[in-house]
């Protein structure tokens, strides 16, 4: 694994603003105090992602992880911030730049059902993209698709088949076969494999490890699964409410987590035990990404939330070398 | 409560040789084919099953929720001894919700989206009991207590949708548990929710079922969930109960491989990193099985008696499986974690 940073994100946000509607326009007018609601969906973060490495982005929904993985795939613009590819800023590249940086970085859908054209055949789904980028001829796509199914284990004879035709397992094999028809170097995966079931999942997981050692390939890997996460990723971000909250290695964050949602979150991964145990939840719910709580966003549900907590966001710190974790426990 | 003393107490619920078809324009789809299982006061049965095992179906069939062109085909259903695969529409109707309840995985399917909470939560209980609205809606304001929402008269007063998640899956469990049922169907309720809210609702279901004896069945295709959760596990493939028995002999030493390639097959009973032990194929369509056993063509240990349907044999007390060749008990202990 080389040092050299893949992709880099610096101060990346994204807001989401959503402009009264007509009554409370009218309202507006006739003097009401009407205010346009702004969901901060990412707020401010800075991710790093080497060569070769693959980083697990965890948190729970709605805390910006799949807003993020989309701005960093190119999906979204962000609202302030930077993303840079290989070092060099994605807004300020050439043209036939940004076109090689947007072929090299491509994503993985949650949903096996709604990300396949429905009325399009396996083969143009995975053949068109190579053929309009130049990878491929149009006379020689076929033998490219066949390649490309053979990779992610589907048997080519099926390349003239409609997604309804395939089981949920085969047709993410189809969504992964899509991207890697245009040589990514960096794969965003977003919920990848939720929709699945488990002894289909695991087959889709060693699938992606194969493939990594095979491509040379980088991931996001972007899911609530916890238990997938720490098998499969050198190095964890956890997300809570637009922040991140803490950053480190697999092993380390999994054998003791620092910032207390971490430890909440690691607490509660179910895990095949073999006795009954009970259940000891962090209280309370994700507050509404709308109205944020002040300070720490995590405070209200923090059995060891102070005024400090309250009052002041906590930053991201370097706690030991590469971990941080925002947690104003940590100056103590 | 742990460990099932079946002799002395009468089982909730006894499912036999439960059979549920569908008869499509394309075939005869069965869905479940030849399901037993039984639950006592206050036990949680886990009921374990991917996509198409006929896990959710077999809790439909329960409440008598099976509409055409699907229909019970065999099979009987107790409830305290009383059958209710001939029952009446009305009989049925009389349980449903006041004996028997049902969680579903949407809670949207549970509540009535133009109703105010506690106006559904009033008919539940106005509908099985002759008192007055005042008493309804305090016993709805305590049942929305007991399961953990904070300042349960305001939430009275909400839609469902001015309510999250987790809350709205709340509110439904108070309104399964607010008659006091005996039975509790919970059909993976918790698999939209986040985990954090997941542990929240898990805790609140056993507490409940602890303080009120009632007996539940707890449908998930998570094994780890259940693990945690349930006295005993049945776990389901194409329409069958493959395996039986009480929650920790069946996760230390599953002896059906379908049981054993499923808890091989979740990340934390694998290295960091390594391969992880994957059951090969994908799960057959409920219109082509394959001869026999049903899970054979994916099975690592099929021999030539498997071209048969294997009969569901005892092989402890209160332990079944449905297999030719179990995993023997050595070799069944999970994976070792190879380096």
């Amino acid at each position: 694994m080389s040092g050299e940073a893949l992709v880099s994100a610096r101060g990346l946000s994204k807001r989401f603003v959503k402009k009264p509607d007509l009554a409370g326009r009218i309202a507006g007018h006739l003097g009401a105090e009407v205010r346009e609601e702004t969901v901060h969906a990412v707020d401010h973060v800075d991710l790093e992602i080497k060569k070769g490495e693959v980083v697990g982005l965890v948190g729970e929904s709605g805390c910006g992880k799949s807003t993020l993985g989309r701005m960093i795939a190119g999906l979204l613009t962000p609202t302030e911030g930077e993303v840079r590819f290989k070092g060099k800023l994605r807004d300020a590249l050439s043209s036939a730049e940004a076109h090689a940086a947007r072929l090299a970085i491509q994503m993985i859908f949650q949903d096996p059902f709604a990300s396949l054209n429905p009325r399009a055949r396996v083969e143009s789904i995975v053949g068109e993209a190579p053929v309009v980028h130049g990878i491929t001829t149009r006379s020689g796509m076929a033998s490219y698709v066949d390649d490309m199914l053979r990779r992610v284990g589907l048997d080519p004879e099926f390349k003239r088949r409609y997604p309804h035709q395939f089981s949920g397992g085969q047709r993410s094999r189809i969504g992964i076969a899509r991207a890697l028809a245009v040589n990514p170097e960096f794969l965003v995966c977003d919920e990848a494999i939720a929709a699945l079931d488990v002894s289909i999942q695991a087959q889709i997981i060693n699938l992606f490890m194969d493939l990594r050692s095979e491509f040379d390939l980088t991931y996001l890997f972007i899911s609530h699964d916890l238990g997938v996460v720490q098998h499969i990723t050198d190095r964890v971000v956890i997300m809570y409410l637009g922040r991140v909250v803490e950053a480190a290695s697999t092993d380390v964050l999994f054998n003791g987590p620092n910032h207390p949602y971490a430890q909440a979150l690691l607490a509660e991964v179910p895990r095949i035990s073999t006795s009954k145990r009970t259940f000891h939840p962090i209280k309370g719910e994700i507050p509404s990404p709308l109205d944020p709580p002040s300070g720490c966003h995590f405070h209200p549900r923090c059995p060891h939330a102070f005024d400090r907590c309250r009052n002041e966001v906590p930053v991201l710190k370097e706690i030991a070398p590469g971990r941080i974790s925002a947690c104003h426990l940590n100056d103590g | 409560m742990t460990g099932p003393d079946q002799g002395a107490t009468e089982p909730t619920l006894a499912v036999d040789g439960l059979k549920t078809h569908f008869f499509t324009k394309a075939g005869v789809v069965k869905a479940v084919d030849g399901v037993s299982l039984h639950v006592n006061p206050g036990e949680i049965l886990g009921l374990v099953g991917e996509s198409g095992s006929g896990k959710s179906i077999t809790g439909f069939s329960i409440l008598g929720l099976i509409d055409p062109p699907g229909r019970i085909v065999e099979g009987s259903i107790r409830y305290k001894g009383r059958e209710l695969t001939t029952a009446s529409y009305e009989e049925l109707r009389s349980l449903r919700g006041d004996r028997i309840a049902m969680i579903f995985q949407d809670p949207m399917m549970t509540l009535n989206p133009v109703l105010r909470v506690d106006t559904q939560m009033i008919e539940t209980v106005r509908v099985h009991h002759r008192v007055s609205k005042a008493e309804a809606r305090e016993r709805a304001r305590a049942a929305l207590a007991e399961v953990g929402i904070p300042s349960p008269e305001s939430r009275l007063k909400n839609y469902p949708h001015e309510l999250s998640g987790g809350m709205r899956q709340r509110v439904a469990i108070a309104i399964a548990f607010i008659n006091k049922p005996d039975l509790i169907i919970a059909d993976e309720p918790t698999t939209a929710l986040d985990v954090t809210i997941q542990a929240q609702i898990l805790a609140e279901a056993q507490a409940l079922c602890a303080r009120t004896g009632t007996a539940m069945i707890w449908i998930t295709h998570d094994l780890a969930v259940v693990s945690s959760l349930a006295d005993r596990i049945a776990v389901m493939y194409a329409g069958r109960v493959v395996e039986t028995g009480r929650t920790a002999d069946v996760v230390n030493a599953p002896r059906h491989p379908y049981t054993r390639g499923l808890i091989n097959s979740v990340p934390s009973h694998n290295a960091r990193g390594s391969r992880l032990a994957q059951i090969p194929g994908m799960t057959p369509s409920l219109m082509n099985l394959p001869k026999g056993c049903a899970f054979r063509t994916r099975c690592s240990q099929a021999i030539d008696a498997c071209l048969e349907a294997p009969p569901i044999r005892e092989i402890g007390p209160g332990r079944e499986v449905r297999c030719f060749n179990p995993v023997a008990v050595a070799q069944s202990a999970t994976v070792e974690a190879t380096p």
